[in-house]
């Protein structure tokens, strides 16, 4: 007999570059995503800017919940650039 | 003095919960920030709630620590993010009040009592809402105290932790308040609670009726004070922040300067080594608040017994010059301890004091007329220049430069200047 065990999710900062539009009263906007493999994601829209902690990978800073592909997420901002709460999987498997 | 509406913001554990909320691999183990224990620095600077529950104490030895808990992650200071979420967190309290009194990096008080008109809300819903900020926007949780004095709003942030809000009114204080242990009042000290154990007072309460000629013998006019505290008697403002120094504005008394150097001192080369890079710390913020001094005191600390013994001496004309300052503290230490290995010394400390204002104008001597000086003070003027530029070690007076492990400190960045006590205006 034999078990799988499914992998274990944990989620880490990850820092990613970011095109923003700044109005004239310096509020801004992001654009695009553009992962560290070249692809971009276009961000549809912007729903909610505001200050906000991020428990899950520790942090806090300038929280941009946006739609990306017809779903929602948070973009980060803080004094070291912007970043995602990407999720990694550790796998784990027993027989 | 009672419709008074002042808050008392205390972030909980603040290290400790700072970095377990920026590091969320640490949050479910007992966790310390420790000083650096080759430089002999390794004390425990603070605890998460789970490490306080194995009776690690603030400035335990990590040694201790991990004795009583040998799973204890340590993680060193970082100190830059401590102050940066101590400054946004006082954003958050602006948006409630432009009164905002800090007393640390974790501690604020925050006179509400003007805003709540204008922003619509009561001091116990400003309480709440500020509570809620921390946690959402900092991720931080903070214990808040509201009452109509400084005093009893400490009280309360300290009475329920962590997370809390606890309210302290003319109605309720004696039953909250009274029935503590005296030494949980602001400013009663192991001392001054010995004390007043010997006299039978034991709680705030007792201390609120004690008499005045017992008070007057046993502490002069402080007594009378700490029993108004114990009334809910403070009179004392909330003194605002000054942006541009970011400390509530206050008369500066001393400029200090000590340290714990990584390896006991059992020579006079080296001694005069620390001395010179305190005095050097010393004068060069002496020169940047624009002040002299007449009176220098040092301080050597004995490894034996960890004893401190002090010394002072007059200089003969107020001086911020360091050349000056470091010969006569060093002059002073040398004169009254025998560095050697018989009698290794851990740690110096140096403190300028008496000081007067070059902005007062100084009452010139012939002494300030000599071409030495005036070389001097030009010299200090031209280093301080380089150091703004390049950093502090940068250029170093000899007997500084002499000592490899002097030479590779820098006493003034490393200089934490610690919160002004109570009392001190």
């Amino acid at each position: 007999m034999s078990a799988m065990v499914s992998g274990i999710e944990r989620r880490e900062k990850h820092y990613v570059e970011v095109i923003v539009d700044v109005d004239p009263e310096g509020e801004v906007t992001p654009l695009e995503l553009v992962w560290e493999d070249g692809r971009h994601f276009e961000i549809e829209r912007l729903i909610e800017r505001r200050r906000a902690a991020s428990m899950k990978v520790g942090g806090y800073g300038i929280r941009y919940t946006v739609q990306i592909g017809g779903r929602q997420r948070h973009l980060w901002q803080d004094d070291s650039g912007w970043y995602v709460e990407e999720i990694v999987h550790d796998g784990i498997t027993t027989m | 003095m009672r419709d008074r509406a002042i808050l008392h913001s205390d972030i909980n554990c603040c290290y400790a919960q700072i970095e377990c909320q920026a590091h969320p691999q640490l949050r479910d183990k007992p966790v310390v920030v420790g000083g650096d224990e080759e430089a002999r620095h390794g004390i425990v600077l603070a605890k998460n709630l789970r490490a306080k529950r194995y009776g690690i104490r603030t400035a335990d030895t990590l040694v201790e620590a991990r004795r009583k808990c040998p799973n204890l992650v340590v993680v060193p200071p970082d100190y830059r993010l401590y102050l940066q979420v101590a400054r946004d967190a006082r954003r958050i309290y602006y948006d409630y009040t432009d009164q905002v009194e800090p007393f640390g990096p974790d501690e604020a008080w925050l006179d509400v009592g003007g805003s709540t008109r204008c922003l619509g809300l009561t001091p116990t819903q400003i309480a709440y809402e500020i509570s809620e900020r921390m946690k959402s926007e900092l991720g931080i949780m903070v214990s808040i105290g509201l009452s109509w004095n400084k005093v009893f709003a400490k009280f309360g942030s300290e009475y329920k932790k962590p997370d809390a809000v606890t309210v302290i009114t003319p109605e309720n204080y004696r039953c909250i308040v009274w029935p503590a242990p005296v030494r949980e009042l602001l400013y009663v000290g192991a001392a001054t609670e010995r004390k007043l154990y010997s006299a039978g007072i034991l709680s705030i309460g007792d201390l609120a009726q004690a008499g005045d000629r017992y008070l007057k013998k046993t502490f002069g006019k402080i007594g009378f004070m700490l029993r108004a505290f114990a009334r809910g008697e403070d009179i004392s403002e909330v003194k605002p922040l000054d942006p541009t120094s970011w400390d509530v504005s206050r008369q500066i008394k001393s400029y200090g300067n000590g340290i714990t150097f990584p390896r006991d001192i059992t020579d006079a080369h080296t001694a005069k080594a620390v001395c010179w890079m305190l005095a050097e710390s010393v004068a060069q913020r002496m020169r940047e608040g624009r002040a002299c001094c007449k009176t220098v005191t040092v301080g050597i600390r004995s490894a034996a017994d960890l004893r401190s013994r002090s010394y002072q001496a007059p200089l003969p004309a107020p001086t911020d010059i360091t050349a000056e300052l470091a010969s006569t503290a060093w002059n002073l230490m040398d004169a009254r301890y025998d560095f050697c290995e018989e009698e290794p010394v851990r740690g110096l400390s140096l403190r300028a004091s008496n000081l007067v204002s070059l902005d007062d104008g100084l009452q010139m001597n012939f002494c300030d007329l000599l071409p030495t000086r005036r070389h001097l003070r030009a010299l200090d003027v031209a280093i301080d220049d380089l150091r703004r530029r390049f950093g502090n070690n940068i250029v170093m007076w000899g007997p500084k430069a002499s000592d490899v492990t002097a030479a590779s400190m820098d006493a003034k960045c490393d200089n934490v200047v610690h919160p002004v006590g109570f009392l001190h205006r």
